[in-house]
């Protein structure tokens, strides 16, 4: 079975691009425009694994991680934050909030792959 | 990479460039709303992010620049004042010229570019004056091969220690896909350690107890197996052993560290000192403890979420914009061109029905009409998606209008208003640059110097108000400034010296302003380089008349000039009357016919050799027979039949004389580009209900070419001259 990746950007370019990319690589892929769009959409996509931005409309990368991790259940699912943001305390906040990992915008197709499979175990 | 992505990337950024600007005119206008401030720093912050993946590093560098400045503000640390905006406007100015640069090529002015970095660090705070962000394209920060570290080729054994804190398994982290990772890289050996684990009792089912001894063999680099554990870092007890002597090691955990952002190397404890990292760790990035998650939430049943977001949800849904579809223009110009085709085939079979020899076609008529009803409104359906909003176009006006004033040292806003008008979407195409040209004229030529205007009680900053609007079938643009008006005796006396009026002319002020539009005319001293570029206004009117549209001034001196445009609502149907000529079917567009009349021979007036007046209701217009200016052999016996008494755009009225009216209807206008070149008089064809094609005629230039309407036209000026 495909591991499902629900993508969270606002960013039409960045959202084609994580689909290029990881329909290339072999993974189910679903996407949200903003953050609000993507914690409603989570419980019908039941993703394996949730790829968000930071900087978002209506509800930012962070809130996304909060209410994510707040429901016990989801807990376990992997949520990797993408994004241009680089500050240590940006990454602390997110850490903080329950995210799984950290990849840098502009992002390269081998280490976005690499990085959801350590968090995954996908066999993509 | 899909060139598709980057046109949709360019696609992006015009519209967050858009957003940008309404962001910035709205902050400007004195709106401080922090979500409009926020907004404004999401789009710049998303075209640098979109830019950085396609390695565009001139866009990406300035658009950190301007983020970087705009995060000042948005944390209120920073005023944003009057200079502020202005360059954070023109910046965004630029970033627009970046875009196109990027899209289309082309040389970026570097001059003004240094400038305006030059301008936008002097509000970088020093400690955030670190601007060496890089573009990483696909050497990503992930991309572990492209660290340059010592390569093993051969085979090595590591040996690992791992041991999760309990904050590991609250961040989604997962010890076996890490092992699965490692498993990919050669041969590993997993050792599982639960010497910790306590009895049952004494168990805390969040607490984390076991830790594993990995031995792994592979020809991976060092650095490629601790990226492996990248997610995990000071969340577990970590150590790697073996493979590479100190120093590579080292080497390779600063670059690794550099690499991912990660806290300064120095700073960073040696991962292959477990307990180091547990203890003595400084607040690197990942590292306080998350919070546990709250036992209370779990026996919340169903793990439904809380009622909170929901509530918000609906919120949400509720501001948020109408869902929209994107679809390519030529599948939508295919729908246009089939509802053409239906609506042809609409009159054919009206025709045909017509014809049969049937006694009762009735119930056939009334369906037919329904058909009709129906190909009028998919045909009002498809016309309205290729319909937008004039917004777009106004936003770039803005640009124009600034730029404008800073090149000729004059201070002017725009105001616009009716935004939200819809018009097809070739019409705004070709609408940019004849606005542009008027603008740009306006600032020019209509606003007075800020040290003129005050000296009459007039505002210092000018304004020039941009409307548009619909008006009974067409849309309407109007270009008001509150400048110094048409300088009438000047313009006359240009005209003049070009000899496009008589010395002796008389005019109207109406008549005077309209030679704005005359070929040949430009009031330009000296050609400035801003608005005068060796075209006239009468380029403008080209481009205007080119749509179908119509174009007027109107001046009142020392108030001001009022541009309006005329146009058709869309380029593809029109109404127009049915008319023949000398035996041929011909068109006229309904939207230049003011009356039409039955002729005899009583309202019909002879002045001269070939001229004929026309008198209505006690005055007098000149008649143009339209099979003349056409070059048509006309039978002589037959007197014009019927006058279509139409206006043109300087208010002057004129019958075309035409032998007969046949019916007034839609027609699909088909282009004549490439099928037979211009013809004088003829705008378009269309295709009617019979199947023949029938010319739509253009009466403006019927008129121009018609010699009793230019005899007239002397005549007249020459009597009030005497």
């Amino acid at each position: 079975m495909k591991t499902k990746v629900l993508a969270i950007d606002d960013s039409r370019t960045i959202r084609n691009l994580l689909a290029a990319t990881l329909e290339e690589a072999g993974f189910e892929y679903v996407s949200a425009v903003d953050g609000r769009e993507g914690v409603d959409m989570y419980d019908d996509v039941a993703p394996d694994v949730v790829i968000t931005d930071i900087n978002m409309p209506n509800l930012d990368g962070f809130g996304v991680i909060e209410e994510l991790r707040g429901t016990d259940i989801n807990s376990k699912v992997p949520i990797l934050v993408l994004t241009t943001e680089s500050a240590p305390e940006m990454k602390a906040r997110a850490r903080n909030a329950g995210a799984t990992g950290w990849i840098t915008k502009p992002f390269d197709d081998a280490s976005l792959i690499f990085a959801l499979k350590r968090v995954t175990g996908a066999a993509a | 990479m899909s060139g598709s992505i980057q046109d949709t990337f360019f696609e992006e950024c015009e519209e967050l460039l858009e957003a940008t600007d309404e962001g910035l005119s709205a902050i400007e206008g004195g709106d401080h709303d922090p979500e409009v401030v926020n907004a404004v720093f999401r789009a710049v912050h998303s075209i640098k992010g979109g830019a950085g993946a396609f390695g565009l590093d001139e866009l990406v560098a300035f658009a950190h620049r301007f983020e970087t400045v705009f995060d000042e503000v948005r944390a209120n640390r920073m005023e944003l004042d009057e200079p502020l905006i202005q360059l954070l406007l023109r910046s965004c100015d630029h970033l627009y010229n970046l875009v196109a640069v990027a899209r289309d090529g082309g040389e970026t002015d570097q001059a003004h570019h240094n400038m305006l970095i030059e301008a936008l660090d002097k509000y970088i705070p020093e400690e955030e004056e670190d601007l060496t962000f890089e573009p990483m394209g696909l050497g990503g920060p992930m991309d572990v091969s492209a660290i340059d570290i010592p390569q093993a080729p051969t085979e090595e054994t590591y040996q690992i220690h791992f041991r999760p804190l309990k904050d590991m398994y609250s961040t989604g982290n997962e010890p076996i896909f890490l092992f699965q990772a490692l498993q990919e890289m050669g041969e590993l050996t997993i050792v599982l350690d639960d010497s910790e684990l306590p009895g049952f009792d004494g168990m805390d089912p969040e607490e984390s107890y076991l830790s594993w001894n990995l031995t792994l063999v592979t020809t991976e680099a060092r650095a490629t197996v601790e990226a492996v554990f990248e997610f995990v870092e000071g969340l577990c007890e970590l150590s790697i052993e073996g493979a590479g002597d100190a120093d590579a090691d080292a080497a390779a955990l600063a670059a690794l560290e550099a690499a991912f952002g990660g806290a300064p190397a120095a700073e960073s404890p040696p991962i292959v000192e477990p307990a180091a990292m547990v203890e003595e760790t400084p607040p690197a990035p990942f590292e306080q403890p998350a919070p546990a998650p709250t036992p209370e939430v779990k026996p919340d049943a169903s793990g439904s979420k809380p009622a909170a977001p929901k509530a918000e949800n609906s919120k949400t849904e509720q501001r948020g914009p109408n869902p929209t579809l994107r679809v390519d223009l030529e599948r939508v110009d295919r729908l246009i061109n089939a509802v053409g085709e239906l609506i042809i085939n609409h009159s054919m079979l009206a025709q045909q029905i017509a014809n049969l020899d049937v006694a009762d076609v009735r119930d056939v008529e009334t369906e037919l009409e329904g058909f009709k009803n129906l190909a009028r409104d998919i045909q009002e359906g498809v016309m309205s998606i290729r319909a937008q909003p004039v917004k777009p176009l106004f936003q770039r006006m803005a640009r124009i209008v600034r730029e404008a004033s800073s090149a000729t040292g004059k201070s002017c806003k725009l105001v616009t208003e009716g935004e939200n008008t819809e018009v097809d979407k070739t019409v705004i195409e070709r609408l940019a640059d004849p606005l542009t040209h008027i603008l740009r004229n306006a600032v020019d030529h209509g606003i007075e110097k800020p040290e003129d205007r005050e000296g009459t009680n007039k505002d210092k900053v000018g304004e020039i108000r941009l409307t548009a609007s619909h008006r009974s079938g067409s849309v309407c643009i109007e270009v008001k400034d509150d400048g110094a008006g048409v300088n009438r005796p000047r313009v006359k006396q240009i005209a003049i010296e070009k000899g496009l009026i008589p010395e002796n002319a008389e005019l109207t002020d109406a008549e005077i302003d309209n030679l704005l539009f005359a070929p040949g005319f430009s009031t330009a001293k000296e050609v400035s380089n801003l608005s005068g570029r060796g075209v006239g206004m009468d380029v403008v009117k080209n481009a205007v008349t080119g749509l179908g549209g119509r174009i007027n001034i109107s001046s009142s001196p020392g108030k001001g000039s009022t541009f309006t445009i005329i146009l058709p609502l869309t380029l593809a149907v029109m109404d127009g009357m049915v008319v023949s000529v000398a035996d041929q079917t011909m068109v006229v567009p309904i939207t230049s016919i003011v009356e039409t009349m039955r002729g005899n021979d009583d309202m019909i007036n002879n002045l001269g050799a070939d001229g004929t007046l026309l008198s209505i209701r006690g005055s007098f217009v000149p008649i143009c027979d339209v099979a003349g200016a056409l070059g048509l052999e006309k039978k002589d016996d037959q007197p014009p039949g019927v006058y279509l008494l139409v206006e043109t755009e300087t208010g002057q009225r004129s019958a075309l004389a035409v032998d007969d009216i046949h019916d007034q209807r839609q027609v699909v206008i088909k282009s004549l580009d490439g099928v037979c070149g211009e013809i004088a008089g003829v705008a378009a064809a269309t295709i009617l209900g019979d199947g023949k094609i029938a010319m739509i005629l253009d009466p403006e230039s019927i008129l121009a070419a018609s010699p009793a309407v230019g005899a007239f036209d002397t005549e007249r000026r020459m009597s009030n001259a005497s």
